[in-house]
């Protein structure tokens, strides 16, 4: 077993974890697992100068963007703006009318279905529907892909499924199909399945929504877990501001087919009308506390 | 005018470029078919759908169209005082034509049609994007079965249809219209061939089965992502393979002959 049923509380440090430090938002903020400062320098992702359109509606811009390795980037925006067409992008899922997307080193844009296999291998991802087969029971769906590229004997599979159905709170869940799920335990059965072959890079599609609170905090103490103690890098897309912003070590806000990112704490101290405007006033609130927590630390 | 000339031309170009992608997906599916593993389990599922649970539907037309052949024919045979000509022009236009065409498209209406929508819905849903994500190829996972499962039930449940088609004939023409059993059985046994009767019918058939596994899946897997496109593919389907098959049927009776 792994212990991902285990993974601590999102925001509270654990101890024992050597040379952590903790700034005033309650992060681990120099060293994150197994990604050093130096390390999360290089994007894991780095998107450039991608242009899309839908017809006559344009969603990128030249849009030019980072996503540091382990590192949790959480992307906001607007309906429309592209959150969950820039995921689909860095999946290869979607081909940008013009610009690049490398994956760790890997061109996306012009690699065929063999390359991007390759590149896949790497990535998890969470759609926002779930998109498991309604064909196939629970069990079966999160022990797919470990049946298809991995050489484990049915009983360490079954480890596997059941340790990472756990973590995300689903027990005797294992003959249901997806079709006899609430909306909230399909998400996370899609989650497991995300995680089942620990990816490097996981692409979650609005994980919280539809989530009640207790597993909220559930899942995002596992996705902070995953990110510290594993080094995950995390590409989120989120209308759940209080708990975007606590886990975010980056924001990227999308607006008029491009980007403006910074820290949580950037964002706080921003002038931006637009930007204050949206993150309304359950993220103001959250930032404003989170920066006098960080006056009150310095001080 | 010109606007419709050049509307023409944008269809005609939309219509070459599908049949590439088709070809192209035809392709695709046929390397899938040489890649390990075999989806046996997707396969034998899929022959179960469209196969097993088309035999009720193919017994019932078969033995029907062999009600209505056997009487039509007896009466039309019986105007020359050939009555004893029906088992061979019954098994004849049977084994022939009417067996792999008519499967053809009941199998179309039934499986093909039920096919698309399945795997038109996956799309819709992201499952086959789901599937991309997780570096299997949705063509290997879920389409290879299926439209190899429609060109392994094809031939076979042509054959049923046959079957029951002659044996609905022999029970009108014999037991109700009191033509003699023996002339009957042996009209079919000297008039129908292995080579050109037999394996023409086998062959016709294994070929509707290609067209309708590729023309299903591709319909599926290229509707458009909503509900109304779901329901556009499936009819595409049910018309397309219709077509192709009677044209198929056309072109390979004439080649044939040659």
């Amino acid at each position: 077993m792994l212990g991902f049923a285990n993974a601590g509380r999102a925001g509270v440090p654990r101890a024992g974890h050597p040379g952590a430090s903790i700034d005033g938002m309650g992060r681990f903020e120099e060293v994150l697992g197994h990604v050093t400062e130096a390390e999360a320098e290089f994007g894991h992702v780095e998107v450039r100068g991608v242009a899309l359109a839908f017809g006559q509606r344009r969603v990128f811009e030249g849009l030019d963007c980072d996503f540091a390795r382990g590192r949790i980037s959480v992307l906001m925006g607007g309906s429309g703006t592209g959150k969950s067409t820039l995921l689909r992008m860095i999946g290869g899922l979607q081909r940008p009318d013009a610009g690049s997307v490398r994956v760790a080193g890997d061109v996306i844009e012009t690699s065929d279905e063999a390359g991007l296999a390759k590149v896949r291998n790497r990535l998890g991802m969470l759609f926002q529907n779930g998109a498991l087969l309604d064909s196939m029971s629970v069990f079966d769906n999160v022990a797919l892909p470990l049946r298809e590229h991995t050489d484990q004997t049915e009983s360490e599979i079954a480890d596997r499924v059941h340790d990472r159905l756990a973590a995300v709170g689903l027990l005797d869940v294992d003959d249901l199909l997806p079709g006899e799920l609430s909306g909230g335990m399909l998400r996370r059965a899609a989650l497991a399945r995300a995680i089942v072959t620990e990816p490097e890079i996981l692409l979650c599609d609005e994980p919280f929504s539809g989530l009640d609170p207790p597993n909220v905090s559930r899942i995002e103490a596992l996705l902070t877990h995953l990110n510290r103690d594993r080094g995950l890098t995390l590409i989120v897309t989120s209308h759940h501001m209080a708990t975007s912003l606590r886990m975010a070590h980056r924001i990227l806000l999308l607006r008029n087919g491009g980007c403006v990112e910074g820290s949580p704490a950037e964002l706080a101290s921003s002038r931006d009308s637009a930007i204050r405007e949206f993150l309304g006033k359950d993220g103001a609130e959250h930032l404003s506390r989170c920066g006098s927590e960080a006056q009150g630390a310095k001080g | 005018m010109m606007n419709r000339i050049r509307k023409l031309g944008a269809d005609s170009l939309g219509q070459v470029e599908e049949i590439g992608e088709v070809v192209r997906f035809g392709g695709r599916i046929l390397l899938a078919t040489t890649r390990p593993p075999f989806r046996w389990r997707s396969f034998m599922a899929a022959v179960f759908d469209s196969g097993v649970l088309s035999v009720a539907l193919i017994c019932a037309s078969g033995i029907t169209v062999g009600f209505v052949l056997g009487l039509q024919l007896y009466n039309t045979l019986a105007r020359f005082g050939a009555e004893d000509s029906l088992g061979t022009a019954v098994g004849l236009s049977l084994i022939r034509e009417l067996g792999p065409v008519l499967t053809g498209l009941l199998v179309t209406g039934r499986a093909g049609s039920a096919i698309t929508a399945e795997i038109g819905a996956m799309r819709i849903s992201q499952q086959l994007d789901g599937l991309r994500m997780m570096a299997i190829d949705p063509i290997h996972f879920i389409v290879m079965p299926r439209a190899t499962a429609l060109a392994f039930v094809m031939p076979l449940l042509s054959a049923i249809f046959v079957a029951l088609g002659i044996s609905g004939a022999y029970l009108i023409g014999v037991e109700l219209l009191g033509l003699d059993g023996g002339s009957y059985l042996a009209g079919l046994e000297s008039a129908v061939e292995f080579r050109a009767d037999v394996l023409q019918s086998l062959v016709k058939s294994l070929i509707f089965g290609l067209l309708l596994g590729l023309i299903a899946t591709w319909r599926g897997y290229s509707c458009e992502p909503h509900s109304a496109g779901v329901s556009r593919a499936t009819t595409s389907t049910v018309v397309t393979a219709s077509i192709c098959i009677l044209l198929a049927d056309y072109l390979l009776t004439a080649l044939w002959s040659v």
